[in-house]
């Protein structure tokens, strides 16, 4: 499948999931530079971690301005697949594509280090190659990643099955310690309605080789590469 | 210095006092009139001010420093460069350097940090390499000095802050508190980056006509005089000195480094170098210094993001994020467009001639000429005076028949294990990204971190280390021990030592007991890296590191770098699993001079540090290495602070995953303290598998190296028979919270 991985001025984590893609997963990846239009015909468009436009203001703040998101968004409303990893997910929620908002982390540091996930939802194009309940282990890095949302909103994502990573300690269970940022309902990362646009803070491009000490990562990228195979024949439950 | 900033004088009216605000000696200055042959205007002053300090000209240390090794087999290039560079085969090459941003941290130290970080990367892509890791160690006072919490807190938020953003991984370094470091913290940043042999760059500027670039961030009045300011010891005022201290912006940099990089794969650059240290002044001088040529700057074409600066003021700024290139004349369109690609600025400011003059003007009128080997070559070298201070002796006498054994030596080791030098140091190493560019096989937290060369089947080990009390109560012997220090931390991953950069921290080289320090703790390093087959491949010194007369211990630093043939056989120090051997390379002795335990338990810095044999230390090395190799090693942890008992904890609860128990034997005969806290050198604990013990002896027997079995891992106790008995979790609480508890 074709992979468009966006390039902001700021991103830092792009050159890691084109490896990883490419290298691990014998995809085609393509850069693509924020001041152009999207062209070209591609599966999943992927948000890369990073502080596009150094963040300054606010985490994602500019990047949604920029002439690729304009192509970004129209491509995830005419039901395309779009990825946002870390500040991706960031410029997700800024640009509407996801509800929700993430703030500074509770503890106001920045925070690196492993953490167990729980996978929640199988039923997506992001999830669909893994195991309900199944725990993965990936790193987390970013100042910003408390994720946030008003009562009814976390309700709706409740309700619509929306809430596809959760931080967890290693037997599995939410716990205040295994929650790196203060994340609300411990919410690692989010789907939108349409189950087309996937957010979440944690790196599965940094966890794609046994070398890395975690391969778990792969489990994302290879449900979006199995979800692209079916996308014909299946339509995804919303 | 603030009175300079807007005077403009004419020639012939520099006062005394002006030339002793600019750091200049009478000598000196009666120097530059022989080599102008006249009076220099105020400009050209600030230009010597600058340019012969020591910061920058490394007059006090020069005639030192050619003692150490520079070559070997590996050696691309050696120090004088931004950064020195080692082969590591398949047409790659590794650019590092280690480099001091001490005197601004401690004025400020969130930024002072973090444009420490923005110019050692600058210093690496530069030469055509991109960054992918750093390092720091870091010096701070006693965690009960009012001050230390404030400046831990901003040196680290600025170390992430900055490398964070810019995406470049922090994989290791280290943590100590001392206090002698109350008044003059230490923060010396390293970083590492991969090149194609075949495109390295250098600071030079060569082909008359060729144009001189300046790319990057606009240049404020911020930072004049850093370099001046960094080679001056702090007095009572040193809290005015907050303006000279840049301001980082690390997502320019990143831009800047893209940018960079991009421009380097055409082949109209002619030579690169940052300016970091005295700014476009010295960039542009030095370049011209190695190709062999003269610079004319025109100051008007220079971006500037205040009003009315002095071309004084613009030759000094110290802003940050700014490059100087020379371009192939004609090409300057071509890369202007590289840089617009990345929302740069860049502007011709000036291009290279074969006068083999500075020259700079402002508005059609000349402001500065001089010789540039005035500014480099000839620039003041100094042998000062060295003498060994009165006191050595004494601190060097230690009467062990005073020193009691504590009765419950378990307590002493968990006093140890929550000291902040020994416990973990997660609460500042979760700060730094650690994972970016996805090469991070061995994180923060073990001997010395590795990672891999994206590519090949190879890796690279990577540590910085120094132990200061060592220095202070024997230099000589202290320089040894930082080299083989770091070489052994390299030993126990698996990593050949390819080369090293060292951070040499010091107190008032006009003072002779400092000099008498730096000389014989060179000599050290230069004995140590002899014998262990490491040579020195870039570097920087540090003076002025002491407040109101007094010094901090002298703290050379050394980052050193390592390869890994085969990267799937790294090894860390964690123990893997129970029932697997536990060995002891290397032999006990009783020593414990200079012990973080006679510290921490005693309250005593005495005594001589542990002794040491270079030809021992490199066969234990070998002996390591070799075992690695053949694939027998489970675990390998170097004994350094806190002895042999720590060590093992460390063993036991410094892995990711959950703690392993031990239990282990220590015959008598010694001082119980000894044992378990004794700093002996050339010892690593290995684990292996039962069955490879016959294997590792072998091994140990043809390199020469005494091998012992303490004991067996597992359980869920720490026993160190007859002396120590602990429930492991415990242990693994004590030691995980013993920094950051006093940090809340």
């Amino acid at each position: 499948m074709h992979w468009g991985v966006v390039v902001f001025p700021g991103s830092c984590d792009e050159q890691d999931v084109h490896d990883c893609l490419k290298n691990v997963l014998g995809q085609r990846v393509e850069f693509l530079w924020h001041k152009d239009r999207l062209n070209g015909d591609f599966d999943c468009v992927v948000l890369p971690g990073g502080f596009s436009y150094g963040d300054y203001l606010r985490a994602g703040a500019m990047a949604r301005f920029s002439p690729i998101m304009q192509g970004v968004i129209d491509f995830a409303h005419n039901g395309g697949l779009v990825l946002g990893i870390c500040n991706g997910f960031q410029i997700l929620c800024q640009s509407g594509l996801l509800p929700g908002a993430l703030t500074r982390n509770t503890h106001l540091q920045f925070i690196c280090r492993q953490v167990y996930l729980r996978l929640e939802e199988t039923e997506t194009p992001f999830t669909c190659a893994g195991k309900k309940g199944q725990l993965l282990r990936l790193p987390v890095k970013h100042g910003e990643g408390c994720y946030y949302a008003d009562p009814a909103t976390l309700e709706r994502l409740r309700k619509n099955r929306q809430i596809l990573l959760r931080y967890v300690d290693n037997k599995g269970k939410t716990s205040e310690p295994a929650n790196p940022n203060g994340s609300l309902d411990h919410i690692a990362g989010v789907c939108n309605e349409g189950r087309n646009v996937f957010g979440l803070m944690p790196h599965p491009e940094d966890a794609g080789e046994k070398i890395l000490g975690s391969e778990d990562g792969l489990k994302i990228f290879s449900s979006i590469i199995e979800a692209c195979g079916h996308r014909e024949q299946k339509a995804w439950p919303s | 210095m603030a009175q300079l900033r807007t005077k403009e004088s004419s020639p012939s009216a520099l006062s005394a006092e002006t030339i002793a605000s600019h750091g200049l000696t009478e000598e000196e200055y009666r120097k530059i009139v022989k080599l102008l042959e006249r009076e220099p205007n105020y400009t050209e002053l600030g230009v010597f001010s600058v340019m012969w300090s020591e910061h920058c000209s490394y007059k006090s240390s020069k005639n030192h420093l050619k003692l150490l090794p520079t070559e070997g087999s590996a050696v691309l290039q050696g120090p004088g460069e931004n950064a020195g560079i080692v082969d590591i085969g398949d047409g790659l090459a590794a650019v590092f350097k280690i480099e001091s941003h001490n005197h601004p941290s401690f004025i400020e130290p969130y930024q002072g940090a973090a444009t420490g970080v923005g110019g050692i990367l600058r210093d690496i892509f530069t030469m055509g390499a991109r960054p992918i890791a750093s390092l720091n160690s870091l010096r701070f006072g006693s965690l009960d000095h009012p001050r230390t919490r404030y400046l831990l807190n901003g040196v680290v938020a600025g170390i992430g802050g900055y490398g964070n953003c810019v995406g470049v991984p922090t994989v290791g370094g280290e943590v100590y508190f001392d206090e002698c470091y109350n008044a003059n913290i230490l923060v010396n940043a390293f970083t590492l980056g991969i090149a194609k042999k075949e495109r390295i760059f250098k600071g030079t500027a060569k082909g008359a006509g060729n144009s001189l670039i300046y790319v990057g961030a606009k240049t404020g009045r911020d930072g004049i005089h850093g370099a001046t300011m960094a080679s001056e010891a702090f007095s009572q005022k040193k809290e005015q000195r907050r303006p000279t201290v840049q301001v980082g912006d690390p997502f320019t940099e990143k831009l800047l480094l893209e940018a960079c990089l991009e421009l380097m794969e055409k082949d109209y650059l002619v030579g690169i170098q940052d300016m970091g240290a005295a700014g476009l002044t010295s960039s542009s001088a030095e370049m011209a210094g190695r190709g062999g040529t003269g610079v004319e700057l025109d100051l008007a074409c220079v971006p500037l993001r205040e009003t009315g600066m002095t071309p004084y003021e613009i030759l000094l700024s110290e802003s940050q994020e700014r490059m100087l290139l020379v371009i192939r004349e004609g090409s300057e369109e071509e890369a202007k467009r590289i840089f617009e690609r990345w929302d740069l600025d860049g502007a011709v400011v000036g291009k290279v001639t074969n006068d083999r003059l500075f020259r700079a003007s402002f508005n059609g009128e000349e402001v500065v000429r001089i010789p540039i080997a005035a500014l480099t070559a000839e620039a003041p070298v100094y042998n000062r005076p060295a003498e060994r201070p009165q006191n050595q002796e004494e601190i060097q006498k230690l009467d062990l028949s005073k020193v009691d054994v504590p009765k419950d030596l378990g307590a002493t080791l968990k006093t140890l294990l929550d000291s902040p030098n020994v416990a973990s140091k997660c609460w500042v190493y979760r700060q730094y990204d650690h994972f970016v560019r996805s090469n991070t096989v061995v994180a923060p937290g073990a001997d010395a971190a590795v990672i891999r060369i994206k590519g090949t089947q190879k890796g690279l080990g990577l540590t910085v280390d120094g132990n200061s009390r060592y220095c202070y109560l024997d230099p000589y012997v202290g320089g040894i021990l930082a080299v083989a220090e770091a070489a052994r931390n390299l030993a126990c991953v698996g990593a050949h030592p390819l080369g090293l950069t060292d951070c040499l921290n010091f107190g008032s080289p006009e003072n002779p007991s400092v000099m008498w320090q730096f000389s014989e703790i060179i000599h050290g390093m230069r004995d140590s890296c002899v014998a262990l087959d490491v040579p020195v491949v870039s570097g920087n010194v540090s003076f002025y590191n002491e407040t109101d007369g007094a010094p901090i211990f002298p703290t050379p630093v050394v980052g050193m770098v390592g390869l890994l043939p085969k990267l799937e056989r790294h090894v860390t120090p964690w123990f893997k699993s129970p029932g697997d051997l536990v060995v002891l390379l290397g032999r006990n002795r009783e020593e414990l001079g200079g012990s973080e335990y006679l510290k921490v338990v005693h309250g005593l810095v005495r005594g001589t540090p542990p002794w040491i044999d270079l030809r021992l230390e490199h066969a234990v090395q070998q002996c390591c290495l070799k075992a690695i190799e053949r694939g027998m090693v489970r675990s390998a942890h170097d004994i350094s602070d806190g002895g042999l008992a720590v060590a093992l904890a460390e063993c036991c609860v410094a892995g990711p995953e959950k703690s392993l128990g031990v239990r282990v034997e220590l015959p008598e005969m010694m001082r119980q303290d000894a044992r378990l806290f004794g700093e002996s050198q050339s010892r690593i604990i290995v684990s292996i598998k039962e069955g490879d013990l016959n294997r590792l002896t072998g091994i140990a027997e043809r390199e020469g190296v005494p091998v012992q079995v303490l004991g067996v891992v597992g359980g869920s106790r720490f026993i160190i028979q007859p002396l120590v008995q602990l429930a492991v979790n415990e242990l693994q609480s004590i030691w995980s919270s013993g920094l950051e508890r006093r940090l809340q």
